[in-house]
């Protein structure tokens, strides 16, 4: 190997890591296949997965015939951002408190809050599940939604603190040495520093709750049936086709909610 | 006064806590200490037959199976995902290549599920291919066994160690390689001796991030797995449900809880710094996790 170009030089260069490459675009193909497979399968005319013809059947039969599928999808976006919101407000109150302020439980708030992120998911929610039992709760949308906001509170918690921590705290002693109150610190100061981090909490919660299975799957009831619910039960009892056409579609969706994570993703890289 | 201001915020989130987070758990043991009852639920009477049941034949050899999976899937984890993390790390292109690890693993839990059956199934995609090829005729079984669970949770899991590896890797100094390799190092030795003891903080989240969520397992399990590869979370499951044994499927909660948080523990108390390195997962990674967080 020439040596010339120096230790500098070489760092840009691609260092001999052609084996880490290639496993790399290896790992790629394989987490890419199921998608791939998932897409062309959508377009199969045939009942079977064996590939029979090109057909839109099941994206027709999506969209025309599947009205309960319709109603767990309502349910998971309502569910989303019901239970987003409410995370975000508690947690990112909570952020403010501990990174603005100093007192007694300070530590003891952060820790408890990042335990239930440590938990087996199974865990949580068998043990809402008795506790729904035990106080008499109806599970439901309801429960699933309280289940959802507790979930996602450490990750809106951790976000937002990590981006308070960021911020320089001489401004809000530069606005209370002017005279601000509490109120008008937080709603004009704190709050709209702190908004990228609260804006991708926000988001993650979204996301978080779309996707969860396990824990939906113990806490819910009647008319609780949220869209990975429903998928569940569709693998279990019986595969229509539909639920490809539904995959092609939520993959596509991914890619374009994704997609827009590149520049956040850019700022991360470049760091 | 700015002392109560700050408890006051945390207020809400300290209750929201309390109440569905913290009591819950409490009742969880409180209930694995009780008689179990007729018709599911508990009798007001203390017992420790929930965690004399754990020494069954059977719990404890799900115990061993799902400790088993969870440290093959890990170590397999760990190793297809280290030099991912080191190729994205030095590639020129980071955010496109972290893009394409995290696009698959925004795709909904259960979707992935499905197509890995889709692809496994006796009728799916590889069965095809095989036939295709005149390899087989009839269908070749790879569904309902470990291997089968093995691999979809490896699948599942692997962004999850792909993530922190790479932003350990990326804050190491590649001008250390060149040293060692100057100092006459081998390639190898290179990177075992010097880039592998700089990235063990990375390698503890990543393993921590694998292992655990793998350890509960419920899903996977339940539709890739067969009658050998039911874990602990199945059998928790099934004593809630079907079995209606409430303190026995507390009394294995409790078990999964006090495995999964204490070596979560043990590996952050090791040194101060790591500690906060497990828990301050860098901001991005949390912002990745979500569609593959469980």
């Amino acid at each position: 190997m020439l040596r010339k170009g120096g230790i500098a030089a070489r760092k840009f260069m691609p260092a001999g890591s052609s084996l880490s490459n290639v496993i790399y675009w290896v790992v790629i193909g394989f987490l890419f296949l199921p998608l791939f497979v998932l897409v062309l399968y959508s377009f199969n005319s045939g009942r079977q997965t064996t590939w029979q013809g090109f057909s839109f059947v099941w994206y027709q039969k999506l969209v025309m015939a599947s009205p309960e599928l319709w109603r767990a999808f309502f349910n998971s976006i309502t569910i989303a951002f019901g239970s987003a919101l409410m995370s975000t407000a508690i947690g990112t109150l909570a952020a403010v408190g501990t990174t603005r302020y100093s007192f007694k439980l300070k530590n003891l708030v952060s820790t408890m809050s990042f335990v239930p992120m440590i938990l087996p998911e199974i865990v949580v929610g068998v043990s809402l599940l008795i506790f729904f039992a035990g106080v008499g709760l109806r599970l439901g949308l309801l429960t699933v939604w309280i289940a959802h906001t507790t979930f996602n509170l450490p990750f809106v918690y951790l976000l937002v603190s990590a981006r308070l921590e960021e911020s320089d705290p001489s401004i809000v002693e530069a606005a209370r040495d002017l005279g601000a109150n509490e109120m008008q610190i937080l709603f004009r100061i704190i709050l709209p520093m702190a908004l990228p981090g609260i804006l991708s909490a926000f988001l993650t919660a979204v996301t978080l709750s779309l996707e969860d299975f396990v824990i939906t799957f113990f806490v819910t009831g009647p008319g609780g049936t949220t869209l990975p619910l429903y998928i569940y039960s569709m693998i279990r009892f019986g595969v229509s086709p539909v639920i490809n056409a539904l995959s092609a579609v939520m993959v596509a969706g991914t890619v374009l909610l994704v997609y827009p994570m590149r520049n956040f993703l850019k700022v991360f890289a470049a760091r | 006064m700015k002392k109560q201001v700050g408890l006051l915020y945390s207020l809400p989130q300290i209750l929201w806590l309390l109440v569905f987070f913290a009591a819950p758990l409490c009742i969880i043991i409180v209930y694995s200490f009780l008689k179990k009852g007729l018709y599911g639920g508990v009798e007001p009477q203390f017992s420790l037959e929930a965690y004399t049941a754990l020494a069954n034949p059977n719990i404890l050899l799900v115990t061993w199976r799902t400790l088993k999976i969870s440290i093959i899937a890990t170590a397999l984890t760990l190793l297809i995902a280290l030099p991912c993390g080191y190729s994205i790390a030095r590639s020129k292109n980071q955010a496109a290549r972290l893009f394409l690890v995290i696009v698959p693993f925004w795709t909904n839990f259960l979707v992935r599920i499905y197509a890995w059956i889709a692809i496994l199934g006796n009728e799916g995609f590889l069965n095809d291919i095989l036939r295709a090829l005149h390899l087989t005729t009839e269908s070749v079984q790879f569904l309902y066994n470990q291997t089968a669970v093995i691999l979809v949770l490896v699948y599942m899991y692997l962004p999850y160690a792909i993530l922190p590896l790479f932003s350990t890797i990326d804050k190491f100094d590649f001008t250390l390689l060149d040293a060692a390799r100057d100092l006459g190092a081998s390639r190898f030795q290179s990177y075992v001796r010097v880039l592998l003891p700089n990235i063990k903080s990375g390698l503890m989240t990543a393993g921590l991030f694998t292992f655990v969520p793998i350890f509960g397992a419920y899903a996977v399990p339940l539709l890739i797995g067969g009658k050998d590869s039911y874990m602990l979370g199945n059998i928790i499951a099934d004593q809630l449900t079907k079995t209606r044994n409430w303190p026995l499927a507390s009394s294995i909660s409790m078990t999964v809880t006090i495995l999964t948080t204490g070596l979560v523990f043990l590996i952050a108390m090791r040194k101060p710094r790591e500690q906060k390195q497990v828990f301050d997962a860098d901001p991005a990674f949390l912002q990745a996790v979500p569609a593959g967080k469980r």
